[in-house]
């Protein structure tokens, strides 16, 4: 008959590893549905290169090529595809789930009876959200490359970026999901009126500065547009300022780091420690 | 070598005598802005001891627990586990602890197994534990059949157990039980009740909460009515009942009109009379005696019911008012 380690020992592994055992759990649900998500991070990009890529950049390439920097229109399309498919996950997985820890299944608060703290539980369900999106963007990433849209062979660093760049939107978004004490409609919202923008105007499927000044703003702020710049640096050696790359990297992980913290303070306020 | 025998003999020895508190609190207060939910308690829970705070919705009595289980801070006062303050080590705390909410919050997406294991997992405890644990916990819970199902495929009692399970996944040796019962049917209470008994038997200190007097008579020990957020006492099941009310209860319907009119008729008939909206309750020690009287004095009831007094009668005598509203 094996027992229990003592109390002590939970407590200390606990402090030492909790988040890791709270995004393991979140593994195990995710796991339950394991080919929706392999389906989604496989289907979705295959048929976006298709119709983008095939389809559309025969015209485009046709009649302006040199617009885009002399890479064919599908080279420079596939890291903005790449970094928006992260961030639309992004925006599924910190926001309902969320609403749903808290308030409709209330699953955040079986970990919470236990040695776990709340800034854990955040940080596990953000763990466990970026592998995701790591998996699914190296998916994308060897569709790409077998579309021979990644020219660099630096090319796999952008599904780093795609992850970093989903954090840097879903990050925030979770710090506001976890105040939001009644829905009514609030994600809605969100995916409407700043994701889809975000999406459109940040030099997805054309460059940025081919927009006017009044809306170019847009980019400036978004996720999207600094993840894919920098995705593009890597995947074709975009040129442009250092200073502007840099930029991206710290535009990326300040966001995800301000998100990060803001939440960890949310959950433990809403969490009662 | 020698010193350690001998301080571990003492320990034990005291324990015989004098169980050491598990739980510890004073003068413990919450309040959210102007509302006071729990109005400056004091109690002690020895190891072993099976612990009740009864008492109404609002009474304070969830919001008592929750700062035992170390999630909610107390406002003011002093609280300890295991010697452990759960305002400045929860995690220790909760390590301790085994916790049944009062809505269960299983993960409805895993296995009724796989959620015993994730459970254990925060507890740090290794797989080679947990597999063998958990089936020993579905058998415990009656539930071993059902292993591999969802969990949204269980009934509400069997959700409630495997809660129950959960709970007991990392050995505590103190067991928190918001509500155990409540929205259960008769039987699934009984079998709920049967493995609590058998914890307590295995030495688990109980802390319940419960609006159920019958459910507080069958479990607990000792235990404290609690009404908005103050103790208004505090006893065995039987001291209290023998403190707070008569050996008997005669309970009398005269129609609900009647009802309110007819006290002063009974007045005299046994040690009390309580006058209730559907019904008066005569308190006598013994209640056929009482209602002889009652026929002597040619008064007809409906309806004549003589029982033993219940916790219901005491909390009806301490606050006026019913449990179950």
């Amino acid at each position: 008959m094996i027992s229990a380690h003592s109390p002590a020992v939970s407590a200390s592994r606990a402090k030492r590893w909790g988040s890791f055992f709270y995004a393991e759990q979140v593994l195990r649900v995710m796991r339950g549905y394991g080919w929706s998500v392999f389906l989604y991070s496989v289907g979705q990009p295959v048929a976006y290169l298709f119709a983008m890529g095939i389809g559309l950049a025969s015209l485009v390439d046709a009649n302006s090529a040199a617009v885009f920097g002399g890479v064919n229109y599908l080279t420079f399309i596939a890291p903005a595809l790449l970094v928006s498919s992260a961030v639309m996950t992004a925006s599924g997985d910190f926001s309902y789930p969320i609403m749903d820890g808290f308030k409709w299944r209330r699953v955040f608060y079986g970990p919470h009876a236990s040695p776990l703290v709340p800034q854990q539980i955040a940080a596990g369900h953000i763990m466990a959200s970026a592998l995701k999106f790591l998996v699914q963007s190296l998916v994308y990433f060897a569709i790409v490359a077998m579309f021979g849209a990644s020219p660099s062979p630096w090319g796999w660093v952008s599904a780093i970026v795609a992850t970093v760049a989903g954090l840097s939107f879903g990050l925030p978004l979770m710090a506001y999901a976890s105040t939001i004490t009644k829905d009514s409609g609030q994600f809605a919202l969100v995916q409407r009126f700043i994701v889809v923008p975000l999406f459109l105007f940040s030099g997805t499927f054309f460059p940025l500065d081919s927009l006017p000044l009044a809306v170019r703003w847009i980019g400036w702020i978004s996720p999207v547009w600094h993840g894919t710049q920098l995705g593009r640096v890597f995947t074709y050696g975009l040129e442009e300022n250092p200073l502007l790359t840099l930029t991206h990297v710290l535009f990326l992980v300040g966001a995800a780091a301000a998100g990060w913290t803001l939440t960890r303070r949310q959950f433990a306020r809403r969490m009662g420690a | 070598m020698h010193n350690e025998a001998t301080r571990s003999f003492s320990t034990s020895a005291s324990f015989q005598m004098n169980p050491p508190a598990v739980i510890t609190a004073e003068n413990l207060t919450k309040s959210y802005g102007e509302l006071v939910a729990v109005d400056g308690i004091s109690f002690e829970v020895p190891a072993g001891e099976s612990f009740g705070l009864l008492g109404p919705n609002g009474a304070g009595k969830s919001t008592t627990m929750k700062m035992i289980g170390g999630v909610s801070q107390r406002t003011s006062g002093k609280l300890s586990i295991m010697g452990l303050d759960p305002e400045t080590h929860g995690p220790e705390v909760r390590a301790h602890l085994g916790v049944v909410p009062q809505q269960d919050n299983l993960d409805e997406e895993l296995k009724v197994r796989e959620n015993l294991i994730v459970y254990g997992r925060y507890f740090g405890l290794p797989l080679s534990y947990l597999r063998p644990k958990a089936d020993e916990l579905l058998e415990f819970a009656q539930l071993t059949d059902k292993a591999k199902s969802r969990v949204d495929a269980l009934s509400g009692g069997m959700k409630r157990r495997l809660t129950i399970a959960r709970s007991l996944i990392n050995e505590p040796k103190i067991l928190l039980l918001d509500e155990p019962t409540t929205g259960l049917d008769p039987q699934a209470r009984h079998i709920l009740w049967d493995r609590l008994f058998r914890l307590k038997e295995q030495g688990v200190t109980l802390i319940l909460t419960t609006h159920y007097m019958d459910e507080a008579e069958q479990l607990c020990d000792r235990l404290i009515v609690v009404d908005k957020g103050r103790i208004m006492a505090e006893g065995s099941p039987a001291s209290l009942i023998r403190e707070y009310s008569t050996r008997e209860v005669l309970e009398l319907r005269f129609g609900s009109e009647r009802n309110a009119t007819i006290g002063v008729e009974l007045a005299g008939v046994g040690e009390r009379v309580e006058t209730l909206p559907d019904r008066v309750l005569i308190y006598a020690d013994d209640g056929e005696s009482a209602l002889e009287q009652v026929s002597a004095r040619r008064l007809r009831p409906l309806t004549s019911l003589v029982r033993r007094s219940s916790l219901e009668d005491v909390f009806l005598r301490l606050t006026g008012r019913s449990l179950v509203d």
